[in-house]
Order: C-alpha cells, then structure tokens, then sequence
C-alpha cells in the first residue's frame, strides 16, 4: 500500500511534488503534525459522530441480525433468548414452503432486469445521445417514473391491473365476469405483472447512467470508427460498448442491488401472497405479521446479508482500488 | 467542406424521421400509465361506473383531488413528511461532510476502511437490518422526548434511520468531490493557524455547494419516497408520513379507484415538482456517485 503516491490526499501535497524527491523520507503526516489539541478533539468528533450513529444503527444491528439467527425468541425479555444452532436455518431451507419461491422470484426479479429493460435503457440512452432534438423532452418522460416513490408506482399499475376497471382488462374484454384475468390475484401471473412495473422503472434509471457513461466516450474514437467505414452498430459494439465497462459494472451492481431490495412495488400490490414471495416480504412479515419470530425472521435476513455482501464486497474493493492508482 | 456543412442545413434524413418517430411512441406508452391515472381521476365515479374506464368523459373536474384531498386529511400526512424529510436532510448533509473532510483531508490511515464501511452499509438491502432494529427502537426508552415514549413509532426515529443510511453515499459523494479541491486551500489555512471546524465550516464546505445541491436534492426525493422504514417502525397510523400513510388512506377514505388515482397522483406531486424544477441537480446527484442502489 503506497499511499506516498497518491497525489490526492493531503498528505501527499504536504511532501514535495513528485518524481526524483520521491525517495526521501516521507515527512510525517502532513496536516496531521500542525494540529492542535482542539483540533484533535474537533477532528475526533466530526469523525466520531456519524461513524457511531452509522455503525450502531447499520453495522450492530446486520451483525445482531446474524447472532440473533442462531436463537429464538418472542421479543419478550432477554432471558427468552435461547440459542438453537442451525435449527432456523435448517427449518428455513427443508420446510418453508414460501423460501425457496421467494428466493427463485428474487432471481428471476434480477434476470428479467437485467435481460430486459437494462438493454434498453441502453439502447434509449445511445439514441438520446445523438444529439437529436427534444432529446431533454424525451428523457424527462422515460425517467419520470425513477422519481415517482415505488408505492405511487404501485398504486398507478393497479389502476393499469385491476381485474374488474383496469385498464389491461377493459380494453381486451376481460372485465365481464367468466373471462377474468386476473393479474394481481393469479400467482401465476402476478410476479409477471409487477414486473413490468418494476421494468418500467428501471428502464429509466439505466438510461440515465448510460447517459452519463456516453458522455464519456471520446467523439474521436468514433468518428475513427466510421472513417474506417464501421455501420453504426459495428461502432457501438467493437468501440463503444467497450469503453463503457465501468458503467456496465456500476449498471450491474445496482441491478442486483434493486432486485434484493425489491418490495415497495409488492408490498402495495398485494403483500407478497402467494405468487410474488420475496425475500424481504418474508423478512417484514416476521416483524409486523401476527407471527413474531425474531430468530426465523433473523435466519432470512442473513441469507439476504451473505447474498448482498457476496456483491458489495469485491465491486468496492475494485472501485477504491481502481481510486487510489488514480 | 465544412463551411459548406455548416451553411446548409443538414437534409432531413429518413433515419432521424423514423428515430423521433420511435421516441415519441415509446415515450407516449412510457407515460401511459401515469396518464391513465390522471385520466382516471379527473372523471367523477358515477360516470366510470356506468359507462366503464374506458370511453369519452363526460365530465372532468378536479374533485377526486379535492375530496382525496380533504377525507383523509392528507395535509396532516404531508405535514409529518415535512416534519422528517427536512431535519434527516439537513443532518444527514453535515455529518456525511464532516466525515468526508475528515476522511478526503487528513490521511489518518483508516480513511479508506471507514469509507468502505458507510458506502458497504448504504448498499445493504434494509430487511437485512430490519428485526434488530425494530427491537432496538421498543427497547430504547425516550419518556417525555418522543410522544410514544419511545425511539419506536417517532419521527425521531426515522430520521436517525434516515441518517444512518443514507449518509453512507453522501460521505462517499462528498468525499470523491473534496479531494478534488486543491490542496493548498487547507494546507495554508493550517499554517495560517485557522482551526480545524474553520477550515470545514469556512473554506471546503462552500467549495461543495455544487454537490451538497445536488445531494439535497436527491436526499429529499429519496426520504419523501421512502415506504419500508415508516411502513415497519412507524404503529401508529396518524404519525405516518404521506407515502407510507397511502397504503392506509386507499383502505380507509380512497373508496373507489378514481379517488386511489387522485391520491396517489396528490402524493406524486411535491417530488415532480422538485425533479421539474432541480432536474439537473437530481441527475447529476445521481450520476456523481452512480454506486447507488
């Protein structure tokens, strides 16, 4: 770890500028050496403060998640806390019936994600991206619903659903009793329907990301390409696509992220019965159904923490890497 | 050449005509669904129930909005928004920047552990930490403080949940922002024999007014939308603030869809107005530290 080279930080701006002087001796630490002791105690606190409020609202309760995990209890007094090993997590993986459904709808939330309006958001952000006119116009309109809150959202495609005055019904006639579809009740559909919302949220939210990773594509390295006589979609996959790889990371991450996250959308469409079981509904519905079961609530949210770290973890190391040679 | 390109206007190609045709379709299909709404709820009940969702209107007037509006007493919900949305914006905006000039600043070694904890935190999905939590608010007791005579079922508690949470990406966007101010900023003010808090307060902060706009504004369409923390830790439904309260009030006083769309639609309207107005602030907040879930 040279963080002698690291012409970002302070510290490095106190020693000489770099090259030949690099050899020396590092003088230590640069600001750090003309402080006072107010300054010390001012430096502690404003560190201090939302590390703790972080850490003890964030960190204490994922890690008491997973302690708590390996006991039950009915929330009633420490002394009810008993530890039981593996039991819940045993219990969990051989005898819910909703686990293994929620945990296949969070997989397929993912998939469908980044199968379907992930590509087209970037196929959106590449044509807004033309320099064509309205295109402001255009991406207010697609991002519109990134801004809406989720319960909104599910409150308008409701509205889109219901079987009896929504809109998918009436214009196909299936609004007459006998010929129902219907799309929040059917478990065989519903995942489906709130899908489409999802997806159409998402779309937005990708394209601005991609927008702002075309931004950083070189013009010149484009106009090379189709001086050398590339079409547009040879451009767009042998020199665009490429140089937008950082985005591609960041798209991907925040796809995952979203589709662990996923339940607002659910929530208000019909409280992840059956059909729509996710992983964080049977969490919540732990806590604030009639059934409290700390431990058993516990052992689903650490299949959620291992899941989310597994992606958190190495896309921050890479990116503070990646920072730090810069 | 290129005068020659630059005098006359380019011809309409065919490409262009079929593209501005494509974006205006989809993004026509892309607001149907909130047009839908507004249709909905601009058209009295009666009408839609005799003559279906689907047909010409009659009658358009506003009084879904007005009567969704009034029953519920939804400017009692707006109003416990308020009450959360700005404390936790403003708090969460100092204490990110202090951590980010402590952490983007002074190299005390552990800068970079400490800004891989708060960003890993913000990217945990909420259930993750949602049990310990709830415990933890009915276990701490606030007598006189909070009206429940606790952390549970407060506006207090939501905001220091808030937070918690979201200062995560705002220290990791702040703290990307402040290394890029020249160093020599501080570097003088230390050997000038200015404090710390006065290096922060006086010279990096309003350096970061560019980011700290956007943020704010991000912060609060964030906060105002949030459903999940209110949704758990809020038991009383009179202390919920307006997007966790909308599930209650279509049980309760939206009694027919056109009333939901007007709802629903009354909810949406203080974020589309801040997005219309602050709409590159909210999208460059987006795009500056896009790690965000």
């Amino acid at each position: 770890m040279s963080t002698d080279t690291d012409m970002k930080s302070p510290e490095a701006a106190a020693v000489p500028p770099p090259g030949p002087a690099q050899e020396k001796k590092r003088v230590p630490k640069g600001h750090k050496r003309l402080l006072t002791r107010r300054d010390r105690i001012a430096l502690a606190f404003m560190a201090g403060v939302p590390t703790v409020l972080h850490v003890a609202l964030v960190w204490v309760t994922a890690l008491a998640s997973i302690a708590l995990a390996f006991t039950t209890w009915d929330g009633i007094g420490f002394d009810t806390i008993k530890w039981v090993g593996l039991d819940n997590f045993r219990q969990l993986f051989t005898d819910n019936p909703q686990f293994w459904p929620a945990v296949q709808h969070n997989i397929i939330w993912f998939v469908v994600l980044i199968l379907i309006p992930t590509p087209f958001g970037l196929f959106l952000a590449v044509q807004l991206d033309k320099k064509i006119r309205f295109s402001r116009v255009y991406q207010t309109a697609f991002f519109l619903p990134v801004v809406v809150s989720l319960a909104v959202t599910g409150f308008v495609w409701q509205l889109v659903y219901n079987p009896d005055t929504g809109l998918i019904n009436s214009l196909i006639g299936a609004n007459k009793p006998g010929h129902y579809i219907d799309w929040i009740g059917d478990p065989h559909l519903n995942l489906w329907a709130v899908l489409i919302a999802a997806s159409w949220r998402h779309a937005g939210y990708m394209m601005i990301l991609y927008l702002a990773g075309l931004k950083g594509v070189d013009p010149s390295l484009r106009e090379a390409s189709s001086l050398d006589g590339a079409n547009e979609w040879q451009t767009f996959k042998n020199v665009v696509f490429p140089t937008l790889r950082p985005t591609n990371t960041v798209v991907l991450v925040v796809t995952i992220i979203e589709a662990l996250r996923a339940f607002d959308l659910v929530f208000v469409f019909n409280k992840g019965a059956q059909g729509t079981e996710l992983l964080s509904i049977l969490i919540t519905n732990n806590i604030i159904g009639e059934s409290s079961r700390i431990g058993y609530g516990s052992a689903i949210a650490v299949v959620l923490l291992v899941i989310s770290l597994a992606v958190i973890i190495p896309y921050l190391i890479a990116t503070f890497r990646k920072e730090r040679q810069a | 050449m290129s005068t020659l390109a630059l005098k006359k206007r380019p011809p309409v190609r065919p490409a262009r005509v079929l593209l501005h045709t494509f974006l205006v379709v989809t993004s026509l299909a892309w607001l149907a669904p909130l047009l839908w709404a507004v249709y909905a709820a601009l058209r009295p009940y009666s009408e839609t129930s005799n003559k279906g969702y689907v047909s010409w209107p009659d009658k358009l007037n506003f009084d879904n909005f007005t009567n969704a509006f009034e029953q519920s007493d939804m400017m009692h919900y707006f109003g416990n928004t308020l009450l959360i949305a700005v404390p936790a914006v403003l708090v969460t905006l100092l204490l990110s920047s202090m951590v980010a000039f402590y952490v983007s600043r002074f190299d005390f070694r552990l800068n970079m552990f400490l800004l891989l904890v708060f960003t890993a935190g913000n990217l945990l999905p909420q259930q993750v930490i949602i049990t310990p939590l709830y415990r933890l608010y009915l276990l701490i007791d606030l007598p006189g403080i909070t009206t429940s005579g606790k952390l549970y079922d407060s506006a207090l508690g939501l905001v220091l949940i808030h937070v918690a949470f979201q200062s995560g990406f705002c220290a990791f966007v702040l703290s990307n922002y402040m290394r890029m101010l020249p160093h020599e900023l501080t570097e003088a003010a230390l050997v000038d024999g200015a404090s710390v808090w006065r290096m922060y307060w006086q010279i990096v902060l309003p350096l970061c007014k560019p980011a700290m706009a956007a943020l704010a504004t991000l912060l609060s369409i964030w906060i105002y939308n949030d459903f999940f923390w209110a949704i758990v830790l809020i038991s009383t439904g009179e202390n919920m603030p307006i997007t966790s309260a909308l599930n209650n009030l279509s049980g309760q006083y939206f009694t027919d869809p056109n009333l939901v769309a007007a709802g629903a639609l009354l909810t949406a309207i203080p974020t589309l107005i801040v997005y219309f107005v602050l709409q590159r602030q909210f999208v460059s907040g987006l795009t500056l530290g896009a790690n965000k879930g």
